[in-house]
């Protein structure tokens, strides 16, 4: 069965790539998703804030205290020869990763400032990465600013890193877009060869012993793809960037699916951390066996098959299901 | 010395400050390096270590062995046996650490061997420990058979070590170099350095091998340290006399060397002056500044002045003092930076008399004086006075210079009036504690010394205060070398980085005419003048001023930088002081932020290149107004109310004007009154906290916390508030332990320094709104008139009645008065609760023998004392020591109780048919509570009533020791760095003698007052100094090595973690029959966390095992119970998550990853090891068990 699939411009063996996670962090459980049959990785995001925080802690850190007395002239640490902070921890885990894989390597990134992306953008690039994702999420909590801004601060954003780098160029967006049709061409057209949908991130929560507020991450369940779902479809053969499925995939079946409503690949993080890299061998060998029982010759011709474009009833994406269910019940009684 | 006085010698100039010149210098000459932190000298120590860390190497590539020692006694042992076994051996020290070492630097100097101890001298502890800088700790040495050498600038702390270690070797008689502590040591000065090719040139391979030759090694075998006897001792001591007069010779040819390489020249005695000088005045160390420029001033002037400067102190070389003394000197005065009571002179003074009497020069009049003790200023204007003196008829002999001495008389006057060296620029800027100002200093010092052709020199001042403390730094610029060895009193530029000081301190007091003003303001330059307090725009209008004011908080925020202003105003300094032209000064300003920070990340240094730039935008000059418009009066030191010796010397002293105070104002003995901490209201805070009695659940953590004493809590019958203020809240008092009564949570708004811990702890919190609890942080202008006069009103509401409050209660202990109050610790200080708790239980009968350390600081540094009194006049009496006798000290005390009540009880028993029922009252009275203390003082009331109607000897006897027939306590109060450091030898024998005293150890697991070194204390896996690449050993278990007696009551607690069993510890270790040791957790700025949480992370410590809780209660096993006793749970969470939070771990976790989860690895083994051993104890039966006994009777 042919599984080869193309994204971002890179040739893959097959459609499944591990998204940004832990086991995408250390060289070993990256060779073993590769093993497993991993057909590219994308590492944990290089988180621009988290870099500023740490660095700006150790800056305190050294300066507190110091010229608090004529007893303590200086901070209460002593110097040392290096502190670790910025890229530097990151760009070495790139560099080991793309020294002993042979599968793509795409890094992820996360910037706060508009310096910061299109910084951190060139070193990935200069350190290896075959594509960058450019992880972007903007809670917009400013009641004062509008939709057009915050879609407006992303295409600015995506310009300004397709400007500063020639690697391929995915962008990793959530589902929050009164238009995402719209958006997702916009994007496109701002520069990016690919579209991640959609990112999960930290949602907050309440300690109920505590009564602080504590935020955290589950993982994903298969329910969750279907949101994807509806969009791969709704997106497929209508925008130019290929598209990569993200969250919920954990069986073959959400592959399948996924796969005939457009996606080019489908990423997995929560399903990896629940059973293992070995997960996608047994995910490889479900889809060639799905293609193969309905008589394909390969994923390229499933891809799109029940897209809104292709599907034999294109409403059913746009479609307000809940109205939909409750008619359909009572008419069966 | 003549700078350039030999040709060809082109100098690569570089900008350091005395500690660390003679520290190049000695770690590139030596192989193995002991040391021990003690201030002004631990910046050698510090920058040794971190060479050696670095894998820097001395001048032969070698990597020095650098070990911190357990004290300078300690260190002064490891070099003299590094030196026997032939290591090129050094060590730096100053005063009593100098002190520590004397034993074996007789025995160094007995032996001949060659060795340099730098020395930045320091004062002596006396009655009073200081320090600052003075030459009581070197006089001292003079008779151990070391050679002194001494240099009065950093340009000498480089060359004159160098020369030490070379003549040491040549000579095989070892030198102590010392320059002067703080004025020389911590003085940044543009200097001439010297390479390692230079050094290694200048040091003869073949003494170095002589020194190995002599070394102890069992393939020649020799015996040294005999034990002689009559017949030959003598004989032997004067065998080494030879060696002795070489020494002279020896520093002349090495400062010819010196002068070969280099172009720098110095004599044994260095002259300056006229020629035909007929008064010549002759010291030694930094006083030489001050005293050739104003003899520069007088020759200029036509006097026949000069000075003489001594470098070579001992051997004392009479020949070469008569050979640079000119032979016209008449009169000469001797100034010493010392005071030897009772002698007939100090001892430079002696030495010249002698030396001028031996040879022959009967008649040169010689006059002593005494000038420069701990410090004190020394300027040309002085020296002016001596030679005034010294041309007056009969001069007045054991004068003192610098002082007004209204007691003994012996202080010249000083007439104010010097002309400052020409051509010299004068900056003077005052900044906060801690808010990097020195530090911007030093870089401009850096940056105009290395830059430009011009010399430079940084001098810091910096106050008593943890908190809240004011920092002046004192540059010159100048075409020619500086040697003005003392402040600036006529500033060309002035800047104030903190608006609030205004108000506080006489800012302008030293500003020159016409000078430029900086002043840091939330206030734009049109609105800026209005807001000035009326001293200052009168100091603007009679100076004729130039004023610019930038916000520079905003600047800095803006930035990114917090409240860190110091690249804003160092920016706005160098476009207003024209030394550089603008564009180069920022260039060299980003230069010299790339240099110093950035290892730290790139972040770190656009913020700071933002700041830079931002900088100059917000500068604006203020357009100054012809006429003085505020009515805004300046702070008064103390309030008018204060007690008159507060008004006459503390005030004085808070005030800036301590300087100004005769002699006759202070104590003779350095005994001072306590509690007068609460006449300096500081007002440091600019947010404090409100309490919202609504949610208020009484539980009394806040007034726990409260480092402090800001925010109390009193208990009280509800009609005492009936004519409060109408914003004095209140409300009843919820259980039934005090019902009826109500309660209030005060803050001292004046006194509070923001730290915010109440509100951090505080558990209760609003319904509606979480964030808002019992007390909240809110800005101090929006209450600080209600709550000023809140808690004055609360003062006066009655203290409950002791005998009415259960005192092992949290709510309890804090119902009490505290008498230890708004100390100046560090804000949201770990120790200070502690020792605040201490005071409220048991302070009314207590002693305190503190060890010297940051509790000796902030609780008996001047001006004022936190340790305070109650109504009736009773509170701790306090006293500190040493460093490394404390527990002796308390035990001394300790004894002194016991006897003195021995003696009372026999003389109430002597006295008893006079006394009646009373005597047997007396003696055998219950004081086991309060109510029993209450009813024996009113015992000894009405025994002193009786005593005074008795007409005889034993009467008025038991009249001076009544007070001992009540309980007192003594609490042996100090950090980790005395007891499981320096003082551990005595603490242990005072654990093992069992006397009934309690000890108290504050450990911070770091030497925190002398800025963060590694102690015996600090864990596995952190950073310190000392241990800059993690501490790679375990910390001790005092608390099992106390336990090992078996009689001592040992409890280990961290009031954030349970606050309920700290207060139990100390009621039981008060009450335990024995000797009782207390080990308390202290968070500390040391540990890298925000102190605001110190109490959060006190909990994570006990809940993660690295810091468990327990009491072990020796009296339990008689009551067949364990002894041990666990009060933390089996840990919860793992070291790593607790370590994560804080710097000192998670620095090296940043620095190195690998190393640091090794350590802590190891770190985690060690608390799974030590819990288990805890648990196992728990279960441990001391007390034998013979079975069989019976069976065999």
């Amino acid at each position: 069965m042919n599984l080869a699939t193309r994204y971002l411009g890179l040739d893959l063996a097959n459609p499944i790539v591990p998204s940004a996670s832990p086991m995408t962090r250390e060289v070993e459980s990256l060779e073993r998703l590769e093993e497993a049959g991993a057909a590219a990785v994308v590492l944990p995001s290089l988180f621009e804030e988290q870099i500023e925080h740490e660095t700006m802690a150790i800056n305190a850190a050294l300066n507190f205290g110091a010229e608090i007395s004529a007893e303590s002239t200086e901070g209460y640490f002593p110097e040392m020869d290096n502190y670790n902070t910025g890229a530097g921890d990151y760009l070495g885990k790139l560099r080991a990763a793309k020294d002993v894989l042979s599968i793509p390597v795409i890094a992820s990134l996360n910037g706060t400032t508009h310096g910061g992306w299109t910084l951190y953008a060139r070193v990935l690039e200069e350190a290896g990465a075959d594509a960058l994702e450019l992880n972007i999420y903007i809670v917009a909590a400013d009641a004062d600013q509008t939709g057009a801004e915050v879609e407006a601060e992303y295409l600015r954003l995506v310009e300004a890193v397709r400007a500063a780098v020639h690697i391929p160029l995915a962008v990793k967006i959530g589902p929050f877009f009164s238009s995402m049709g719209n958006m997702a061409t916009q994007l496109t057209e701002a520069g990016a060869d690919g579209l991640v949908l959609f990112n999960r991130f930290y949602q907050p929560d309440i300690d109920l012993e505590l009564l602080s507020v504590e935020p955290n991450l589950v993982l994903s369940t298969s329910d969750e793809m279907r949101l994807v779902l509806r969009w791969m479809a709704i997106l497929y053969g209508r925008v130019g960037a290929s598209l990569a499925a993200t969250t919920g995939v954990h069986t073959v079946e959400d592959v399948v699916k996924l796969i005939l409503a457009g996606a080019d690949v489908t990423m997995l993080a929560s399903a990896l951390l629940r059973y293992g890299p070995e997960l996608i061998t047994s995910l490889l060998d479900g889809l060639s066996g799905w293609l193969d029982e309905r008589g394909y010759e390969s994923v390229n011709q499933a891809r799109g098959s029940l897209s809104q474009l292709s599907s034999p009833d294109p409403k059913a994406f746009e479609r307000a299901n809940y109205m939909r269910t409750l008619v359909e019940y009572s008419s069966k009684v | 010395m003549s700078v350039g006085s030999e040709e060809s010698v082109d100098p690569a100039y570089i900008v350091v400050d005395g500690n660390e010149a003679a520290a190049r210098v000695a770690h590139s000459l030596s192989e193995v390096i002991a040391i021990y932190p003690i201030t002004p000298a631990s910046p050698m120590g510090e920058l040794a270590d971190a060479w050696s860390q670095r894998g820097e190497g001395n001048v032969w590539g070698t990597v020095p062995e650098v070990v911190a020692m357990q004290s300078e006694a300690g260190a002064a042992g490891a070099v003299h046996g590094s030196l026997q076994a032939g290591a090129l051996t050094t060590t730096f020290t100053a005063s009593q650490g100098l002190l520590l070492m004397l034993p074996n630097m007789y025995k160094i100097a007995g032996e001949l061997t060659p060795c340099v101890i730098h020395v930045a001298a320091r004062t002596v502890a006396t009655h009073a420990l200081s320090i600052f800088g003075d030459h009581s700790d070197v006089m001292a040495a003079r008779q151990t058979g070391f050679a002194l050498l001494a240099s009065s600038s950093v340009q000498e702390a480089q060359d004159l070590a160098l020369v030490a270690h070379i003549a040491t070797l040549q000579t095989r008689v070892p030198f102590l170099h010392f320059f002067d502590g703080f004025r020389t040591s911590h003085e940044v000065m543009k200097i001439a350095g010297i390479d390692a090719d230079t050094i290694r040139s200048m040091v003869p391979a073949e003494l170095v091998a002589a020194h190995r030759e002599r070394a102890m090694n069992p393939n020649a075998p020799v015996l040294r340290g005999t034990a002689q006897n009559p017949d030959v001792f003598f004989q032997a001591r004067e065998a080494a006399n030879p060696y002795y007069d070489n020494v002279p010779g020896a520093v002349v040819a090495a400062f010819d060397q010196l002068a070969e390489k280099t172009g720098r020249r110095y004599g044994l005695f260095d002259y300056f002056g006229d020629p035909e000088a007929e008064r010549v005045i002759i010291l030694m160390g930094s006083g030489a500044g001050a005293t050739r420029e104003a003899v520069d001033h007088l020759v200029s002037t036509g006097e026949k002045v000069g000075v003489l400067v001594v470098r070579l102190y001992r051997p004392f070389s009479i020949e070469h003092f008569l050979g640079a003394l000119p032979a016209s000197a008449k009169t000469i005065g001797v100034l010493d930076r010392t005071k030897e009571p009772g002698a007939v002179g100090e001892p430079l003074y002696q030495d010249v008399a002698v030396a001028l009497r031996e040879a022959g020069r009967s008649g040169t009049k010689v006059y002593g004086g005494r000038f420069g003790l701990s410090g004190k200023e020394f300027t040309p204007q002085m020296v002016m006075a001596v030679f005034a003196e010294l041309a007056a008829e009969s001069p007045m002999p054991h004068f003192t210079v610098g002082i007004n001495d209204d007691v003994s008389h012996l202080s010249l006057k000083v007439d104010a009036d010097w002309a400052e060296p020409a051509a010299m620029t004068q900056a003077v800027f005052y900044g906060l504690g801690a808010d990097g100002t020195v530090g911007a200093n030093k870089n401009s010092v850096k940056i105009i010394g290395e830059q430009t052709d011009l010399f430079a020199q940084g001098h810091f001042v910096y106050d008593s205060k943890k908190s809240g403390a004011i920092t002046v730094s004192h540059l010159r610029f100048s075409p020619n070398p500086i040697q003005s060895t003392y402040l600036i009193s006529n500033a060309d530029f002035l800047a104030c980085h903190n608006f609030g000081f205004l108000e506080k301190i006489d800012v302008l007091d030293i500003a020159g005419e016409g000078a430029t003003f900086l002043l840091n303001s939330p206030y734009g330059p049109d609105e800026v003048w209005a807001k000035m307090p009326r001293r200052t725009q009168e100091q603007i209008l009679e100076k004729g001023l130039r004023v610019f004011v930038v916000d520079g908080d905003a600047v800095a925020t803006e930035a990114g930088l917090g409240r860190r202003v110091n690249t804003v105003l160092q920016t706005c300094f160098f476009a207003l002081a024209d030394i550089i032209p603008k564009d180069e000064a920022i260039a060299a300003i980003k230069e010299s932020i790339r240099k110093a920070y950035g290892k730290r990340g790139e972040v770190v240094l656009q913020r700071n290149f933002a700041a830079v730039d931002a900088a100059l935008d917000g500068l604006h000059e203020v357009e100054v107004p012809s006429q003085v418009t505020s009515s805004l009066e300046m702070r008064l030191a103390v309030p008018e109310i204060a007690p008159d010796f507060v008004q006459r010397v503390t005030g004085m002293i808070i005030a800036g004007k301590g300087d100004q105070l005769p002699v006759s104002a202070l104590p003779v003995d350095g005994t001072f009154p306590t509690g007068t901490a609460q006449w300096e209201k500081r007002s440091i805070a600019p947010e404090i906290p409100i309490w919202d009695p609504e949610i208020c659940i009484d539980c009394g953590r806040c007034a726990l916390a409260c480092p402090h004493a800001a925010i109390r809590i009193k208990v009280y019958d509800p009609d005492a508030v009936e004519t409060a203020p109408d914003t004095f809240q209140t409300k009843a008092w919820k259980s039934k332990e005090y019902a009826g009564k109500n309660l209030t949570v005060q803050v001292a708004p004046l006194d509070c320094t923001g730290c915010g811990v109440c509100v951090d702890i505080c558990p209760a919190h609003s319904k509606e709104v979480v964030k808002h609890k019992s007390i909240n942080m809110e800005p101090l202008l929006d209450h600080v008139e209600a709550e000023t006069a809140n808690f004055d009103f609360f003062l006066d509401i009655p203290e409950m009645d002791r005998t009415e409050v259960r005192i092992d209660s949290i709510s309890g202990s804090q119902i009490l008065q505290p008498l230890f109050e708004y100390s100046g610790a560090c804000s949201g200080c770990g120790e200070t609760p502690y020792v605040k708790l201490l005071s409220q239980m048991f302070g009314d009968r207590i002693l305190v023998a503190n060890a010297t350390g940051c509790s000796s600081i902030y609780g008996g540094n001047l001006p004022t004392t936190p340790w305070s009194q109650n109504e009736d006049g009773r509170g701790p009496s306090w006293s500190n020591s040493l460093f490394e006798d404390n527990a002796e000290f308390g035990l001394g005390m300790r004894l002194a109780i016991d006897g003195q009540s021995k003696t009372a009880r026999q003389l109430v028993q002597e006295l008893a048919p006079q006394l009646g029922g009373l005597a047997t009252d007396l003696l055998e009275a219950d004081q086991s509570d309060e109510a029993g203390l209450h009813k024996q003082r009113e015992r000894v009331a009405e025994l002193r009533s009786l005593l005074k109607a008795m007409d005889n000897a034993q009467a008025r006897q038991l009249d001076s020791v009544a007070d001992y027939l009540v309980k007192m306590d003594v609490w042996i109060v100090g950090g980790d760095g005395w007891a499981y450091d320096i003082g551990f030898g005595g603490l242990d024998h005072v654990l093992a003698l069992g006397r009934n005293v309690n000890i108290l150890v504050l450990d911070t697991e770091v030497y925190s007052n002398t800025g963060g070194q590694a102690s015996k204390a600090t864990p596995r896996a952190a950073v310190a100094k000392f241990a800059a690449g993690g501490k790679p050993t375990g910390k001790k278990d005092l608390g099992m090595i106390a336990q090992s007696y078996g009689n001592v009551y040992v409890a280990q607690v961290a009031m954030g973690a349970n606050m309920n069993q700290v207060v139990k510890a100390f009621a039981e270790a008060e009450a335990h029959e024995g000797t009782s040791l207390i080990i308390a957790y202290s968070p500390c700025i040391a540990h890298g966390i925000d102190m605001t949480t110190m109490m959060s992370h006190q909990k994570e410590a006990a809940q993660s095992g690295y810091w468990p809780l327990y009491r072990y209660d020796p009296k339990a096993e008689a009551l067949d119970k364990p002894a041990l006793r666990l009060d933390s749970r089996k840990p919860t969470i793992k070291f790593k998550d607790f370590a994560e939070k804080e710097g000192r771990f998670a620095m090296l976790a940043r620095a190195n990853p690998e190393y640091a989860a090794e350590l802590t690895a190891a770190a985690q083994a060690d608390i799974d090891n030590r819990w288990q051993l805890y648990e196992q104890m728990v279960d441990v039966h001391r007390t034998a068990i013979f079975e069989d006994e019976e069976e065999q009777e």
